[in-house]
C-alpha cells in the first residue's frame, strides 16, 4: 500500500516537472521573446537590449529556466508584461473565482450525476433511462459555447431568471461571485454530469448482471439490500477515477464557458493573456492548468486506492 | 436406499425461450440425505436446470411447463421477494466460480454474516462467532484471519471453502452444487471433495450436484442422471450407471474419461451436440449415434426402466458392445532426442521502485530430454514451475542458469535465452500452444489468415498455394475447409483449439509445447484434442511437451511423465510405470488424489 502511494505521488511529481520544462521551452521555441513581442516592430535595438536586460533575457536559456523555475517554486510568478503587475496577484484572484465556479459545479454536478446514473442503470432501457440518457448524449455532443448560449437564451432572455453575462469585477466578494456563477455552473454541470452519469449507468448495468449479484439474490438478499450493499459499492468505485478525469478535462470547458459568460476567472484570463501576447502570464497559467490537472487526477487516484480493497490490499 | 419423503420434487420441468428448449421434461426427487448427480457437457442445460430449482431464470428463459416443489411449496412463478425467505435458508447454492460469485468489495466474514443476518435470529456477536465456526468447519486455516480477507486475497480452493461456508450459513435442507471443484488443482479438488462427502455424511442435507466430471459425481452422489441436449437420457444408481451404461451417449461419455488404469488416449465422441434451436425430431443423440435406426427418428424415446431403478431413454439400450477404452499403443522406438534441457533454473529479477510485483515461481536445476515423436508430460500443481519451464523453452522467460539444446535435422544448437534473440529457424522449431485459444488467436482474422501467417513466415509457401496448404492443415486437425473463412468467434472452444494446433504445426516445428491446452474444454472434446496431439506428434516425428495439472489427462497422452513440485522434478519415468508404481511421496500423493471412477 505504502509503495503504491509513493509510486503514484512520485509519478505525479515527475509529470509536473515535465510540464514545467515543456511549458518553458515551448515558449522559448517561438520566434521573438517577451520584449520584441511587447515593444512591437518599431522598437529600436537599444530599447530591446534595455528591456532584455531588465527581464534578464540576455542570459542563456538554461540559466533563465533555473531562475524562473526557482522563482516559481518560491511563489514568485514573475511580472505580467501587459498589466505590469505581479502575476501572482493577477492570477490569485482569478484562481479563487474559478475555484468557486468549479466548486459549485462539482458540489451539485457530481451527486446529481451519480444519482441519475444509478437511476438510469437500475432500469435500463425504461422510459426514465431513455430520457436521462437522451439528454446526456445531447449534452455530450453539443459544444460548450452552444450549450452556454442556449442557457443564456433560456434562463436570461426568455425566462429572465438570471443575468446572462457576469458584470462584476474579479475582486468582488465571494458571495456575489457565487451568485454570478449560477448560469456558468449550470452549463458546466450539464456537460460534466452527462459524462459521469453515462459511466455510472454502464457500470451499474454491468454490476447488476454480475455473478455476485445473482448469488446475492440466490442467498435470499432482499432487492433493496442488494442495491445498497452489493451493487452500489462496486458500481461507484470505478466512477471515482472517471470523476477525476472529467473534472480535469473540464478545465478546457472552463476556458470556453468563462468567455461565453464573461466570468472573471482563470479561463478567461488565459484567453486574454494569449490575445495580449503576455508571454509570462501565459506561461504561469499554462503551468497552473497543468498542475491542477495532475493534482485532480492524483487526488482521484488516491481516493480510489483507499476505497477499493482490490487495489488497497495486494494479494500476498 | 431407504425411501424417504421427498424434500425437492421436480416434475416434467421444461425451461426455454421462444422456439427453443434448454431443459426438457426433467423429473427427479431428492429426499433427506440423498444426493443426486447430474452429468452433462457444457450446453446440456444442467446449469439452467440447477438455477430453476431455486426459482431463478436466466434472462430470456422462462418456465414452459412442469413444476419444482420444495417441501410441497412451488418454486417457479414466484417473485424474488417471495422466494427470498426460502433461498439461502431452505435451499442454497455453492456456485461454480466463487471468484466471481463473491462480492469483491466486501470481506469474506461480512458476506457470510449477511446470510446469518437474513436467515437466523442471532445477534451481531453471535453472528460473528458463528462465522468463525463455519469457516473452521470448512477447514479454512486461521478463520479469524480469513474472515477479514477480501475475496481477491484468497486462493481458488480457499474461496470455494468460503462459498461453502456461506451456503451452509442458512442451514439449508437442500444444497445445490454447480461444478464444485472445476478449475482447482487435483490435490485441492480432492480435499474439497472430502469436505463435501464428510458434510453429506454428518448432516441430513440433500444434494443436487451438477458436473461434467463423472469422477466428481462418482464420489459425491448415490444416484446420477446424464443430461444430453436438455433431457435426462439415463438415470439410476451410481454404480449401475457407471458400470453398465446403457445409453450410447453415456457409454461414450464413460469411455472418454482419461483413467489412470488404462493406456492410450481415451476415445472421443464424434460430432457435436445439436443446436437448441434445431433439435432433431427423434432421439437427440441420433446424429451422433452408431446404433441409430429408423425407429429412433420418430419421436424422442422416453426414459424407461431397464433394471432396478436404472432408466434409459434409448430404443436400443445395452445393445452396444461394452465401451472399449484402450487404444493400442505402438511401441515407442527409442528415437534420438530433439531437446535437451540441462540444469535449467529460472528466477524472477528483483523489482525496482516502479515495477509491479510478479508472483515468483522458481525453477531449480531441472534437466530432461524429449525424443522425436515422444510426448513428455509435465505435471504439477499451480506454482510448481511447470509453465515456467515451458516459457523458458519458448524463450518467454529468461533462464538464470542452465542451457536448452535443440537437435533437429542434423543441427545441434543452443537456444538463445530470449525469443527476440533467436534466429527464424529456432523460432520455427519451437511452437507453443496456449491454454486459451481465445487469447492466442486474433479475433479479427479469419482462420485462413491465421494459418497463412506461419505458412508464409516459416514455410515460404507462395500465395497461390496458401489456401490449399491451409485446408490441408485443417484436414489434419479434422476440420473441414469451410472453416477457413470463419472468424474465431464463430467456432466452438474445441474447434478454436484445433485451429491453434493447426497453426502450430503450420510452422513444421521440431518441438511443440502444450500449456494446459485442454483445461477449458469438455471431456469429450478434450479426448479428441489429446488424440490429435498424440497422433500429430507421432506422424510428424515432432517432440511434444504437454503441461497439465491433471495427472489423468497427462497419463492418457504422455509416453513419459515428469512430476514437478516446488520447481524441481521429483520423479520422471515411463508414464505407465510412474502411475502404477510411483516412488516419490509427492507423486504417490498426487496419484492417490486423482478421482478415478470405480470400474
Ligand atoms: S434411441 Fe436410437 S439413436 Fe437414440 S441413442 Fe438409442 S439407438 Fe441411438
Amino acid at each position: 500500500m505504502a509503495t503504491v502511494l509513493l509510486e503514484r505521488i512520485g509519478l505525479a511529481l515527475i509529470t509536473m516537472i515535465i510540464i514545467v520544462v515543456v511549458v518553458f521551452f515551448a515558449l522559448e521555441l517561438m520566434p521573438g521573446d517577451a520584449c520584441s513581442v511587447n515593444l512591437g516592430r518599431g522598437a529600436s535595438d537599444s530599447m530591446l537590449a534595455a528591456c532584455q536586460k531588465r527581464l534578464g533575457l540576455d542570459q542563456p536559456a538554461v540559466w533563465r529556466f533555473a531562475a524562473w523555475a526557482g522563482d516559481f517554486l518560491t511563489g514568485d510568478l514573475g511580472i505580467s508584461m501587459q498589466r505590469d503587475r505581479p502575476i501572482a496577484e493577477v492570477v490569485g484572484w482569478r484562481l479563487r473565482n474559478t475555484l468557486i465556479l468549479a466548486g459549485l459545479t462539482a458540489a451539485i454536478g457530481i451527486p446529481l450525476a451519480l444519482g441519475l446514473g444509478v437511476l438510469a442503470g437500475l432500469n435500463p432501457d425504461g422510459p426514465l433511462d431513455m430520457t436521462i440518457s437522451g439528454i446526456a448524449i445531447f449534452a455530450m455532443t453539443v459544444p460548450e459555447f452552444i450549450s452556454g448560449t442556449l442557457m443564456i437564451l433560456l434562463f436570461s432572455v426568455i425566462l429572465g431568471w438570471a443575468a446572462g453575462v457576469v458584470t462584476i469585477g474579479y475582486k468582488a466578494p465571494a458571495l456575489d461571485l457565487l451568485k454570478a456563477s449560477v448560469l456558468p455552473a449550470a452549463t458546466l454541470i450539464f456537460i460534466l454530469a452527462a459524462h459521469i452519469l453515462r459511466m455510472v449507468r454502464a457500470s451499474v448495468i454491468e454490476v447488476m448482471q454480475s455473478d455476485f449479484v445473482q448469488m446475492a439474490r440466490l442467498k435470499g438478499v432482499p432487492h433493496r439490500r442488494i442495491i445498497l450493499h452489493h451493487v452500489l459499492p462496486n458500481a461507484l468505485l470505478p466512477a471515482i477515477s472517471i470523476i477525476g478525469l472529467t473534472m480535469a478535462w473540464l478545465l478546457g470547458g472552463v476556458v470556453i464557458v468563462e468567455s461565453v459568460f464573461n466570468f472573471p476567472g482563470l479561463g478567461r484570463l488565459a484567453v486574454d493573456a494569449v490575445a495580449d501576447q503576455d508571454l509570462p502570464l501565459v506561461q504561469a497559467i499554462a503551468l497552473l492548468f497543468g498542475f491542477i490537472y495532475v493534482l485532480t487526477n492524483l487526488g482521484a487516484d488516491l481516493l480510489a486506492l483507499t476505497l477499493n480493497p482490490r487495489l488497497r490490499t495486494r494479494r500476498k | 436406499m431407504t425411501p424417504s419423503v421427498p424434500m425437492l420434487k421436480v416434475e416434467n420441468l421444461q425451461v426455454g425461450g421462444d422456439g427453443f428448449l434448454v431443459v426438457d421434461k426433467v423429473s427427479f426427487t431428492i429426499g433427506q440425505g440423498e444426493s443426486f448427480g447430474i452429468a452433462g457437457e457444457s450446453g446440456s442445460g444442467k446449469s439452467t436446470l440447477l438455477l430453476s430449482l431455486m426459482g431463478m431464470m436466466r434472462p430470456g428463459l422462462r418456465n414452459l411447463g412442469g413444476s419444482v416443489r420444495l417441501n410441497g411449496s412451488p418454486m417457479l412463478g414466484q417473485s424474488d421477494a417471495a422466494l427470498a425467505s426460502v433461498r439461502g435458508s431452505k435451499i442454497a447454492l455453492i456456485p461454480q466460480n466463487p471468484a466471481t460469485a463473491l462480492n469483491p468489495s466486501r470481506r469474506i466474514g461480512t458476506q457470510i454474516a449477511e446470510a446469518l443476518l437474513l436467515h437466523s435470529a442471532l445477534n451481531p456477536r453471535a453472528r460473528a462467532m458463528r462465522v468463525l465456526d463455519l469457516l473452521s468447519m470448512v477447514r479454512l486455516p486461521e478463520p479469524t484471519v480469513a474472515a477479514r480477507r477480501f475475496p481477491h486475497e484468497l486462493s481458488g480452493g480457499q474461496l470455494q471453502r468460503a462459498a461453502i461456508a456461506m451456503a451452509l450459513a442458512g442451514a439449508p435442507e437442500v444444497l445445490l452444487l454447480d461444478e464444485p471443484t472445476t478449475g482447482l488443482d487435483v490435490t485441492t479438488q480432492a480435499a474439497l471433495l472430502d469436505l463435501l462427502i464428510d458434510l453429506r455424511h454428518r448432516s441430513k442435507v440433500g444434494m443436487v450436484c451438477v458436473s461434467h466430471d463423472l469422477g466428481v459425481l462418482a464420489r459425491l452422489c448415490d444416484r446420477i442422471g446424464v443430461m444430453y441436449a436438455g433431457a435426462i437420457i439415463e438415470e439410476g444408481p451410481l454404480a449401475s450407471v457407471l458400470a453398465r451404461p446403457g445409453h450410447p451417449y453415456t457409454q461414450a461419455l464413460v469411455a472418454s474419461i482419461p483413467r489412470l488404469t488404462s493406456v492410450g488416449p481415451p476415445a472421443p465422441i464424434q460430432g457435436s451436440p445439436p443446436s437448441l434451436f434445431d433439435l432433431p425430431s427423434g432421439c437427440r443423440f441420433a446424429p451422433r449415434c452408431a446404433l441409430v435406426q429408423d425407429a429412433c427418428l420418430g419421436q424422442p424415446p422416453d426414459l424407461t426402466s431397464a433394471a432396478d431403478n436404472h432408466k434409459i431413454a434409448c430404443l436400443r439400450a445395452f445393445t452396444a458392445p461394452a465401451p472399449v477404452v484402450n487404444a493400442s499403443v505402438a511401441a515407442l522406438e527409442k528415437a534420438t532426442s530433439v531437446l535437451a534441457v540441462e540444469k535449467l533454473s529460472v528466477g524472477f529479477a528483483k523489482h525496482g521502485i516502479f515495477d509491479r510485483k510478479t508472483p515468483s515461481s522458481v525453477v531449480d536445476a531441472v534437466s530432461f530430454t524429449v525424443a522425436k515423436g515422444e510426448v513428455l508430460g509435465l505435471v504439477g500443481e499451480s506454482g510448481s514451475g511447470k509453465s515456467t519451464i515451458l516459457r523458458a523453452i519458448a524463450g518467454l522467460a529468461a533462464p538464470t542458469a542452465g542451457q536448452i539444446t535443440l537437435m533437429s535435422s542434423g543441427r545441434t544448437e543452443i537456444l538463445a535465452a530470449r525469443a527476440t534473440a533467436r534466429p527464424l529457424s529456432q523460432l520455427r522449431s519451437v511452437q507453443l500452444i496456449f491454454q486459451n485459444p481465445d487469447a492466442s488467436l486474433n479475433p479479427r482474422h479469419r482462420v485462413l489468415e491465421l494459418l497463412a501467417q506461419p505458412l508464409i513466415l516459416y514455410g515460404q509457401v507462395p500465395r497461390s498455394q496458401l489456401r490449399e496448404k491451409a485446408a490441408d492443415l485443417l484436414d489434419q486437425v479434422r476440420l473441414g475447409p469451410a472453416t477457413l473463412d470463419r472468424m474465431p468467434a464463430q467456432l466452438s472452444g474445441g474447434e478454436r483449439q484445433r485451429v491453434a494446433i493447426a497453426r502450430a504445426f503450420a510452422a513444421r516445428p521440431d518441438l511443440i509445447l502444450c500449456d494446459e491446452i485442454t483445461t477449458a474444454l469438455d471431456v469429450s472434446v478434450q479426448a479428441a484434442v489429446l488424440e490429435l496431439i498424440r497422433n500429430l506428434a507421432r506422424k510428424h516425428d515432432v517432440g511434444a511437451i504437454f503441461v497439465s495439472h491433471d495427472l489423468a489427462v497427462v497419463r492418457s497422452i504422455a509416453d513419459r511423465i515428469a512430476v514437478l513440485h516446488n520447481g524441481t522434478i521429483v520423479e520422471i519415468n515411463d508414464a505407465q510405470e510412474l502411475c502404477a508404481r510411483p516412488v516419490s511421496p509427492y507423486a504417490q500423493r498426487l496419484i492417490g488424489s486423482v478421482l478415478d471412477i470405480p470400474a
